[in-house]
Protein backbone atom coordinates (compact mmCIF):
# COMPACT_ATOMS: atom_id res chain seq x y z
CA UNK A 1 0.00 0.00 0.00
CA UNK A 2 2.79 2.15 1.08
CA UNK A 3 4.65 1.34 -2.24
CA UNK A 4 1.54 2.51 -4.25
CA UNK A 5 1.01 5.62 -2.82
CA UNK A 6 4.52 6.17 -3.26
CA UNK A 7 5.18 5.17 -6.74
CA UNK A 8 1.86 7.63 -7.38
CA UNK A 9 3.38 10.30 -6.00
CA UNK A 10 6.46 9.87 -7.52
CA UNK A 11 4.56 9.82 -11.08
CA UNK A 12 2.66 12.98 -10.34
CA UNK A 13 5.29 14.62 -8.68
CA UNK A 14 8.03 13.87 -12.40
CA UNK A 15 5.11 14.24 -14.36
CA UNK A 16 3.46 17.63 -13.42
CA UNK A 17 6.53 19.21 -11.73
CA UNK A 18 10.20 18.51 -12.74
CA UNK A 19 11.60 18.14 -8.88
CA UNK A 20 12.89 14.88 -9.44
CA UNK A 21 15.64 15.35 -12.29
CA UNK A 22 18.15 15.76 -9.87
CA UNK A 23 17.13 12.74 -8.23
CA UNK A 24 17.09 10.91 -11.93
CA UNK A 25 20.74 12.50 -12.83
CA UNK A 26 21.93 10.92 -9.74
CA UNK A 27 19.86 7.61 -10.19
CA UNK A 28 21.05 7.38 -13.72
CA UNK A 29 24.66 8.01 -12.97
CA UNK A 30 24.59 4.48 -10.71
CA UNK A 31 22.91 2.69 -13.49
CA UNK A 32 25.62 4.16 -16.18
CA UNK A 33 27.59 0.63 -15.95
CA UNK A 34 24.39 -1.38 -17.17
CA UNK A 35 24.03 0.62 -20.05
CA UNK A 36 28.14 0.83 -20.61
CA UNK A 37 27.54 -2.93 -20.78
CA UNK A 38 24.51 -3.29 -22.76
CA UNK A 39 26.45 -0.84 -25.33
CA UNK A 40 29.74 -2.87 -24.81
CA UNK A 41 29.31 -5.48 -27.44
CA UNK A 42 28.20 -3.67 -30.35
CA UNK A 43 31.09 -0.99 -29.31
CA UNK A 44 33.93 -4.39 -29.57
CA UNK A 45 32.49 -5.45 -32.83
CA UNK A 46 32.53 -2.34 -34.18
CA UNK A 47 36.15 -2.09 -32.91
CA UNK A 48 37.30 -5.46 -34.31
CA UNK A 49 35.56 -4.36 -37.62
CA UNK A 50 37.61 -1.47 -38.03
CA UNK A 51 41.00 -2.89 -37.26
CA UNK A 52 40.64 -5.86 -39.09
CA UNK A 53 39.72 -4.14 -42.57
CA UNK A 54 42.16 -4.42 -45.10
CA UNK A 55 44.61 -1.64 -46.33
CA UNK A 56 42.55 -1.67 -49.48
CA UNK A 57 39.03 -0.59 -47.77
CA UNK A 58 40.75 1.87 -46.05
CA UNK A 59 42.33 3.37 -48.93
CA UNK A 60 39.38 3.95 -51.28
CA UNK A 61 37.48 4.91 -47.94
CA UNK A 62 40.18 7.53 -47.90
CA UNK A 63 39.80 8.64 -51.22
CA UNK A 64 35.95 9.18 -50.85
CA UNK A 65 36.14 10.94 -47.70
CA UNK A 66 39.24 13.26 -49.70
CA UNK A 67 36.91 13.98 -52.63
CA UNK A 68 33.78 14.84 -50.22
CA UNK A 69 35.83 17.17 -48.13
CA UNK A 70 37.18 19.02 -51.04
CA UNK A 71 33.78 19.51 -52.63
CA UNK A 72 32.08 20.25 -48.60
CA UNK A 73 35.26 22.78 -48.68
CA UNK A 74 34.20 24.37 -51.96
CA UNK A 75 30.87 25.15 -50.69
CA UNK A 76 32.12 26.41 -47.07
CA UNK A 77 33.92 29.03 -49.24
CA UNK A 78 30.67 30.06 -50.52
CA UNK A 79 28.69 29.87 -47.36
CA UNK A 80 31.30 32.20 -45.48
CA UNK A 81 31.01 35.26 -47.90
CA UNK A 82 27.32 34.77 -47.91
CA UNK A 83 27.15 34.64 -43.72
CA UNK A 84 29.59 37.50 -43.85
CA UNK A 85 27.09 39.39 -46.01
CA UNK A 86 24.31 38.56 -44.19
CA UNK A 87 25.82 39.50 -40.80
CA UNK A 88 26.75 42.95 -42.34
CA UNK A 89 23.26 43.07 -44.02
CA UNK A 90 21.39 42.67 -40.46
CA UNK A 91 24.15 45.25 -38.69
CA UNK A 92 22.38 47.43 -40.79
CA UNK A 93 18.93 47.11 -39.95
CA UNK A 94 20.16 46.65 -36.86
CA UNK A 95 18.76 43.11 -35.71
CA UNK A 96 20.54 40.07 -33.50
CA UNK A 97 21.51 37.32 -35.11
CA UNK A 98 23.79 34.20 -34.11
CA UNK A 99 27.50 34.49 -34.54
CA UNK A 100 28.20 31.39 -35.18
CA UNK A 101 27.32 27.60 -33.00
CA UNK A 102 30.21 25.70 -31.58
CA UNK A 103 29.10 21.95 -32.37
CA UNK A 104 30.51 18.62 -30.49
CA UNK A 105 30.17 15.16 -31.74
CA UNK A 106 28.72 12.45 -29.62
CA UNK A 107 28.16 9.07 -30.17
CA UNK A 108 24.85 6.95 -29.73
CA UNK A 109 24.57 4.00 -27.30
CA UNK A 110 23.32 0.96 -28.46
CA UNK A 111 20.87 0.37 -25.68
CA UNK A 112 17.12 0.17 -26.47
CA UNK A 113 15.01 1.84 -23.97
CA UNK A 114 11.24 2.49 -23.02
CA UNK A 115 9.23 1.02 -26.63
CA UNK A 116 6.53 4.11 -25.94
CA UNK A 117 8.96 6.75 -26.36
CA UNK A 118 11.56 8.47 -28.92
CA UNK A 119 14.33 8.80 -27.14
CA UNK A 120 17.91 7.55 -27.66
CA UNK A 121 20.97 7.73 -25.22
CA UNK A 122 24.17 9.66 -26.29
CA UNK A 123 27.61 9.04 -24.89
CA UNK A 124 28.66 12.64 -23.30
CA UNK A 125 27.61 14.30 -20.23
CA UNK A 126 27.75 16.79 -18.30
CA UNK A 127 31.80 16.32 -18.10
CA UNK A 128 31.44 17.30 -21.86
CA UNK A 129 29.40 20.42 -20.90
CA UNK A 130 26.51 19.32 -22.23
CA UNK A 131 23.03 21.11 -20.44
CA UNK A 132 19.43 20.15 -20.39
CA UNK A 133 17.30 21.74 -23.05
CA UNK A 134 20.81 21.54 -25.60
CA UNK A 135 19.34 20.80 -29.24
CA UNK A 136 20.71 17.38 -31.47
CA UNK A 137 21.52 17.46 -34.56
CA UNK A 138 22.59 14.73 -37.01
CA UNK A 139 24.42 15.44 -40.66
CA UNK A 140 20.98 16.39 -42.36
CA UNK A 141 18.74 17.84 -39.81
CA UNK A 142 17.44 18.61 -36.28
CA UNK A 143 16.91 14.99 -34.13
CA UNK A 144 15.78 16.38 -30.77
CA UNK A 145 17.05 17.96 -27.23
CA UNK A 146 18.63 16.61 -24.43
CA UNK A 147 16.11 15.64 -21.71
CA UNK A 148 18.58 14.50 -19.06
CA UNK A 149 22.43 14.76 -18.06
CA UNK A 150 24.13 12.34 -16.19
CA UNK A 151 28.43 12.93 -16.03
CA UNK A 152 29.32 10.75 -18.84
CA UNK A 153 25.80 10.50 -20.90
CA UNK A 154 22.61 12.25 -21.87
CA UNK A 155 19.38 11.54 -22.71
CA UNK A 156 18.03 12.73 -25.81
CA UNK A 157 13.86 13.42 -26.74
CA UNK A 158 13.40 13.02 -30.53
CA UNK A 159 11.10 15.51 -32.14
CA UNK A 160 8.92 12.59 -33.14
CA UNK A 161 7.86 12.12 -29.58
CA UNK A 162 4.22 12.69 -28.62
CA UNK A 163 5.93 15.00 -26.10
CA UNK A 164 7.34 17.02 -27.91
CA UNK A 165 6.69 20.26 -30.29
CA UNK A 166 9.01 22.50 -32.30
CA UNK A 167 8.32 25.83 -33.87
CA UNK A 168 8.99 25.63 -37.38
CA UNK A 169 8.73 28.07 -40.31
CA UNK A 170 8.15 27.08 -43.85
CA UNK A 171 11.34 28.08 -45.82
CA UNK A 172 10.08 29.21 -49.14
CA UNK A 173 7.20 31.45 -47.35
CA UNK A 174 8.67 31.66 -43.89
CA UNK A 175 4.87 30.69 -42.56
CA UNK A 176 5.18 30.07 -38.89
CA UNK A 177 4.16 27.15 -37.36
CA UNK A 178 4.53 24.10 -34.88
CA UNK A 179 5.68 20.77 -35.61
CA UNK A 180 4.19 17.56 -33.37
CA UNK A 181 5.68 14.48 -32.75
CA UNK A 182 3.26 11.23 -33.68
CA UNK A 183 5.23 8.54 -32.04
CA UNK A 184 6.04 6.93 -35.46
CA UNK A 185 9.54 7.49 -35.89
CA UNK A 186 9.15 8.98 -39.74
CA UNK A 187 6.02 11.57 -38.99
CA UNK A 188 5.40 14.84 -37.75
CA UNK A 189 2.12 16.68 -38.27
CA UNK A 190 1.09 20.39 -37.87
CA UNK A 191 -2.22 21.07 -37.11
CA UNK A 192 -2.40 24.30 -36.69
CA UNK A 193 -2.22 26.01 -39.62
CA UNK A 194 -5.86 26.97 -41.27
CA UNK A 195 -7.31 25.20 -44.25
CA UNK A 196 -6.03 28.13 -46.58
CA UNK A 197 -2.60 28.22 -45.90
CA UNK A 198 -0.07 28.51 -48.53
CA UNK A 199 1.74 25.49 -47.92
CA UNK A 200 2.11 22.58 -50.41
CA UNK A 201 3.70 18.89 -50.09
CA UNK A 202 7.51 18.90 -50.73
CA UNK A 203 7.76 22.50 -48.46
CA UNK A 204 10.75 22.06 -46.39
CA UNK A 205 10.54 23.13 -43.09
CA UNK A 206 13.35 24.67 -40.66
CA UNK A 207 13.35 25.96 -37.13
CA UNK A 208 12.09 29.06 -36.74
CA UNK A 209 14.28 29.92 -33.42
CA UNK A 210 11.24 30.97 -31.51
CA UNK A 211 11.19 28.78 -28.80
CA UNK A 212 14.27 29.96 -27.73
CA UNK A 213 15.56 26.46 -27.39
CA UNK A 214 16.39 25.91 -30.89
CA UNK A 215 18.81 28.00 -33.31
CA UNK A 216 17.06 29.23 -36.17
CA UNK A 217 17.18 27.75 -40.12
CA UNK A 218 18.34 24.32 -39.71
CA UNK A 219 16.06 22.09 -41.53
CA UNK A 220 13.72 19.56 -39.47
CA UNK A 221 11.09 17.82 -42.12
CA UNK A 222 9.58 17.79 -45.57
CA UNK A 223 5.92 18.38 -46.20
CA UNK A 224 4.25 14.82 -47.39
CA UNK A 225 0.74 14.73 -46.79
CA UNK A 226 -1.74 17.36 -46.83
CA UNK A 227 -5.57 16.81 -46.41
CA UNK A 228 -7.54 19.56 -46.70
CA UNK A 229 -11.23 19.08 -45.60
CA UNK A 230 -13.99 22.73 -46.43
CA UNK A 231 -15.27 22.03 -42.88
CA UNK A 232 -12.38 21.87 -41.02
CA UNK A 233 -10.95 25.00 -39.74
CA UNK A 234 -7.37 23.28 -40.17
CA UNK A 235 -5.88 20.96 -42.24
CA UNK A 236 -4.42 17.99 -41.62
CA UNK A 237 -0.60 18.43 -42.10
CA UNK A 238 1.83 15.05 -42.00
CA UNK A 239 5.72 15.91 -42.43
CA UNK A 240 8.50 13.38 -42.80
CA UNK A 241 11.73 14.20 -40.52
CA UNK A 242 14.89 15.15 -42.66
CA UNK A 243 17.14 13.64 -39.96
CA UNK A 244 17.74 10.13 -40.34
CA UNK A 245 16.61 9.26 -36.50
CA UNK A 246 16.77 5.95 -36.64
CA UNK A 247 19.73 5.59 -38.63
CA UNK A 248 22.17 8.17 -37.18
CA UNK A 249 25.52 6.43 -35.40
CA UNK A 250 26.82 9.77 -34.41
CA UNK A 251 24.94 12.97 -33.65
CA UNK A 252 25.78 17.02 -33.00
CA UNK A 253 25.29 18.64 -29.79
CA UNK A 254 25.05 22.56 -30.42
CA UNK A 255 25.54 25.41 -28.49
CA UNK A 256 24.24 28.70 -29.89
CA UNK A 257 26.86 31.83 -29.92
CA UNK A 258 24.58 34.91 -29.70
CA UNK A 259 26.31 38.03 -31.38
CA UNK A 260 27.26 40.09 -29.05
CA UNK A 261 25.02 43.63 -31.34
CA UNK A 262 22.70 45.71 -29.29
CA UNK A 263 19.72 43.26 -28.14
CA UNK A 264 16.60 44.39 -29.37
CA UNK A 265 13.22 43.40 -28.44
CA UNK A 266 13.17 40.62 -30.75
CA UNK A 267 17.17 39.53 -29.58
CA UNK A 268 16.32 39.67 -25.91
CA UNK A 269 15.21 35.89 -25.76
CA UNK A 270 17.81 34.63 -28.26
CA UNK A 271 20.60 36.37 -25.77
CA UNK A 272 18.95 34.64 -22.65
CA UNK A 273 18.64 31.20 -24.49
CA UNK A 274 22.63 32.14 -25.59
CA UNK A 275 23.53 32.94 -22.24
CA UNK A 276 24.95 29.42 -21.12
CA UNK A 277 27.15 29.21 -24.04
CA UNK A 278 28.02 32.66 -23.86
CA UNK A 279 29.25 31.97 -20.57
CA UNK A 280 31.60 28.98 -22.15
CA UNK A 281 32.87 30.88 -24.83
CA UNK A 282 33.80 33.56 -22.60
CA UNK A 283 35.45 31.42 -19.84
CA UNK A 284 37.42 29.29 -22.35
CA UNK A 285 38.62 32.22 -24.85
CA UNK A 286 38.53 35.61 -23.31
CA UNK A 287 38.59 37.45 -26.45
CA UNK A 288 36.63 35.06 -28.17
CA UNK A 289 33.46 35.89 -29.85
CA UNK A 290 32.93 38.98 -27.56
CA UNK A 291 35.00 41.20 -30.00
CA UNK A 292 34.91 40.22 -33.28
CA UNK A 293 31.92 39.28 -35.40
CA UNK A 294 34.10 36.25 -36.94
CA UNK A 295 32.44 32.77 -36.24
CA UNK A 296 33.99 31.10 -33.32
CA UNK A 297 35.76 28.02 -34.10
CA UNK A 298 34.69 24.88 -33.15
CA UNK A 299 36.90 23.34 -29.84
CA UNK A 300 36.28 20.83 -28.08
CA UNK A 301 37.10 22.62 -24.59
CA UNK A 302 35.62 21.75 -21.77
CA UNK A 303 32.49 24.31 -21.00
CA UNK A 304 31.22 24.72 -17.05
CA UNK A 305 28.79 22.78 -15.57
CA UNK A 306 25.55 24.17 -16.91
CA UNK A 307 23.57 23.27 -14.12
CA UNK A 308 23.60 25.47 -11.13
CA UNK B 1 25.09 -13.50 8.98
CA UNK B 2 27.03 -14.17 5.51
CA UNK B 3 24.68 -16.74 3.73
CA UNK B 4 22.54 -13.84 3.88
CA UNK B 5 24.91 -11.67 2.64
CA UNK B 6 25.60 -13.75 -0.43
CA UNK B 7 22.14 -14.75 -1.19
CA UNK B 8 21.37 -10.93 -1.20
CA UNK B 9 24.06 -10.66 -3.99
CA UNK B 10 22.75 -13.49 -5.79
CA UNK B 11 19.45 -12.44 -6.28
CA UNK B 12 20.85 -8.35 -6.87
CA UNK B 13 23.24 -9.99 -9.51
CA UNK B 14 20.07 -12.13 -11.62
CA UNK B 15 18.33 -8.74 -11.11
CA UNK B 16 20.77 -6.81 -12.71
CA UNK B 17 21.10 -9.30 -15.83
CA UNK B 18 17.18 -9.26 -16.76
CA UNK B 19 18.28 -5.31 -16.61
CA UNK B 20 20.71 -5.71 -18.87
CA UNK B 21 18.57 -7.79 -21.43
CA UNK B 22 15.64 -5.36 -21.02
CA UNK B 23 17.63 -2.27 -22.05
CA UNK B 24 19.93 -4.76 -24.77
CA UNK B 25 19.53 -3.49 -28.43
CA UNK B 26 16.88 -5.66 -30.59
CA UNK B 27 16.06 -5.05 -34.40
CA UNK B 28 13.16 -3.15 -34.40
CA UNK B 29 10.52 -5.61 -35.58
CA UNK B 30 11.84 -7.87 -32.59
CA UNK B 31 11.25 -5.22 -29.72
CA UNK B 32 7.44 -6.03 -28.85
CA UNK B 33 8.29 -9.44 -28.30
CA UNK B 34 10.74 -8.36 -25.89
CA UNK B 35 9.46 -10.88 -22.60
CA UNK B 36 9.75 -8.55 -19.08
CA UNK B 37 12.74 -10.18 -18.23
CA UNK B 38 12.98 -8.31 -14.70
CA UNK B 39 9.12 -9.00 -13.47
CA UNK B 40 9.95 -12.66 -14.44
CA UNK B 41 12.52 -12.49 -11.98
CA UNK B 42 11.26 -10.44 -9.53
CA UNK B 43 8.47 -13.10 -9.48
CA UNK B 44 10.23 -15.84 -8.73
CA UNK B 45 12.16 -14.76 -5.93
CA UNK B 46 9.00 -13.59 -4.67
CA UNK B 47 7.38 -16.84 -4.93
CA UNK B 48 10.90 -18.88 -3.57
CA UNK B 49 11.35 -16.53 -0.75
CA UNK B 50 8.38 -13.87 -0.36
CA UNK B 51 10.64 -13.23 3.38
CA UNK B 52 13.24 -11.79 1.62
CA UNK B 53 12.05 -10.33 -2.33
CA UNK B 54 9.11 -8.61 -1.45
CA UNK B 55 7.17 -5.22 -2.13
CA UNK B 56 10.17 -3.10 -1.30
CA UNK B 57 12.52 -5.01 -3.50
CA UNK B 58 9.90 -4.72 -6.28
CA UNK B 59 9.36 -1.04 -5.85
CA UNK B 60 13.79 -0.42 -5.87
CA UNK B 61 13.68 -2.65 -8.59
CA UNK B 62 11.15 -0.09 -10.30
CA UNK B 63 12.70 3.04 -9.80
CA UNK B 64 15.94 2.02 -11.07
CA UNK B 65 14.17 0.35 -14.39
CA UNK B 66 12.47 3.25 -14.72
CA UNK B 67 15.64 5.59 -15.00
CA UNK B 68 17.43 2.90 -17.10
CA UNK B 69 14.40 2.96 -19.68
CA UNK B 70 13.52 6.70 -19.51
CA UNK B 71 9.86 6.13 -18.23
CA UNK B 72 8.30 8.46 -16.30
CA UNK B 73 9.71 7.71 -12.51
CA UNK B 74 7.40 4.92 -10.13
CA UNK B 75 5.70 3.89 -13.76
CA UNK B 76 7.59 0.11 -13.34
CA UNK B 77 7.85 0.99 -9.32
CA UNK B 78 4.19 0.84 -9.45
CA UNK B 79 3.93 -2.53 -11.50
CA UNK B 80 6.60 -4.19 -9.96
CA UNK B 81 5.56 -3.39 -5.94
CA UNK B 82 1.54 -4.36 -7.54
CA UNK B 83 3.03 -8.10 -8.78
CA UNK B 84 5.05 -8.22 -6.26
CA UNK B 85 2.38 -8.00 -3.69
CA UNK B 86 0.19 -10.26 -5.37
CA UNK B 87 3.03 -13.06 -6.00
CA UNK B 88 3.60 -13.11 -2.02
CA UNK B 89 -0.12 -13.64 -1.11
CA UNK B 90 -0.47 -16.38 -3.39
CA UNK B 91 2.82 -18.00 -3.45
CA UNK B 92 2.21 -20.87 -1.82
CA UNK B 93 -0.72 -21.93 -3.88
CA UNK B 94 1.61 -20.69 -7.15
CA UNK B 95 4.31 -23.16 -5.70
CA UNK B 96 2.54 -26.32 -5.97
CA UNK B 97 0.83 -25.77 -8.97
CA UNK B 98 2.04 -28.36 -12.29
CA UNK B 99 4.55 -25.56 -14.64
CA UNK B 100 1.64 -24.81 -17.30
CA UNK B 101 -0.61 -23.73 -14.86
CA UNK B 102 2.21 -21.96 -12.98
CA UNK B 103 2.55 -20.34 -16.27
CA UNK B 104 -0.95 -19.23 -16.46
CA UNK B 105 -0.86 -17.70 -13.03
CA UNK B 106 2.20 -15.79 -14.41
CA UNK B 107 0.31 -14.74 -17.29
CA UNK B 108 -2.28 -13.00 -15.32
CA UNK B 109 0.34 -10.95 -13.32
CA UNK B 110 2.16 -9.77 -16.19
CA UNK B 111 -1.10 -8.55 -17.87
CA UNK B 112 -1.67 -6.90 -14.57
CA UNK B 113 1.94 -5.22 -14.97
CA UNK B 114 1.49 -4.36 -18.43
CA UNK B 115 -1.86 -2.99 -18.14
CA UNK B 116 -0.74 -0.36 -15.04
CA UNK B 117 1.72 0.64 -17.46
CA UNK B 118 -0.16 1.08 -20.42
CA UNK B 119 -2.86 3.44 -18.39
CA UNK B 120 -0.13 5.25 -17.24
CA UNK B 121 1.48 6.31 -20.22
CA UNK B 122 -2.16 6.53 -21.52
CA UNK B 123 -2.92 8.81 -18.63
CA UNK B 124 -0.21 10.84 -19.23
CA UNK B 125 0.63 10.97 -22.51
CA UNK B 126 -2.34 10.03 -24.54
CA UNK B 127 -1.28 7.53 -26.54
CA UNK B 128 -1.75 3.62 -26.48
CA UNK B 129 0.85 1.67 -27.28
CA UNK B 130 0.82 -0.60 -30.39
CA UNK B 131 -1.56 -3.95 -29.96
CA UNK B 132 1.47 -5.97 -30.81
CA UNK B 133 3.43 -4.95 -27.55
CA UNK B 134 0.96 -7.40 -25.45
CA UNK B 135 2.87 -10.01 -27.20
CA UNK B 136 5.64 -9.07 -24.29
CA UNK B 137 3.60 -10.73 -21.39
CA UNK B 138 2.79 -13.74 -23.45
CA UNK B 139 6.15 -14.68 -24.24
CA UNK B 140 6.96 -14.06 -20.26
CA UNK B 141 5.13 -16.47 -19.45
CA UNK B 142 5.88 -19.15 -22.34
CA UNK B 143 9.36 -18.59 -21.05
CA UNK B 144 8.44 -19.33 -17.06
CA UNK B 145 9.30 -22.63 -16.76
CA UNK B 146 12.43 -22.51 -17.66
CA UNK B 147 13.36 -19.29 -16.10
CA UNK B 148 12.06 -21.21 -13.11
CA UNK B 149 14.14 -24.07 -13.68
CA UNK B 150 16.99 -22.09 -14.09
CA UNK B 151 16.86 -19.53 -11.00
CA UNK B 152 16.04 -22.62 -9.05
CA UNK B 153 19.32 -24.14 -9.62
CA UNK B 154 21.12 -21.19 -9.17
CA UNK B 155 19.16 -20.97 -6.09
CA UNK B 156 20.33 -24.42 -4.95
CA UNK B 157 23.92 -23.78 -6.17
CA UNK B 158 24.26 -20.77 -4.06
CA UNK B 159 22.06 -22.11 -1.02
CA UNK B 160 20.10 -19.14 -0.99
CA UNK B 161 17.39 -19.27 1.42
Amino acid sequence: MVAIILSLTLLVLDHRYHHLQQLRSALAFVTYPLHYLADLPFTASRWFSETTSSRKTLFAQNTTLREQNLRLRAELQKYQSLQAENMRLRDLVDSSFKVGDRVLVAELSSVDLDPYKQQVVIKKGAISGVFEGQPVLDAHAVMGQVTSVTPLSSTVLLITDTSHALPVQVLRNGLRTIALGTGHIDELKLPYLPTNSDIVEGDLLVTSGLGGKFPPGYPVATVTRIDRSPDAPFSNIIAEPSAHLDRSREVLLVWTIPSQLPATAGGIEQQQVGAEAATATAAGDPDGAAQTDAPTPATTQVAPEPQT
Amino acid sequence: MSGGGQGRLVIVVTLCLAMLLIILPMPEWARPFRPPWVTLVLLYWAIALPHRVGVASGFAAGIVLDVLTGTLLGQHALGLSVVAFIAIQLHQRIRVFPFWQQSLGILVLLVVEHLLGIWITGATRGVAPALEYWAGPLIGALLWPWMFVTLRKIRRQFKVT
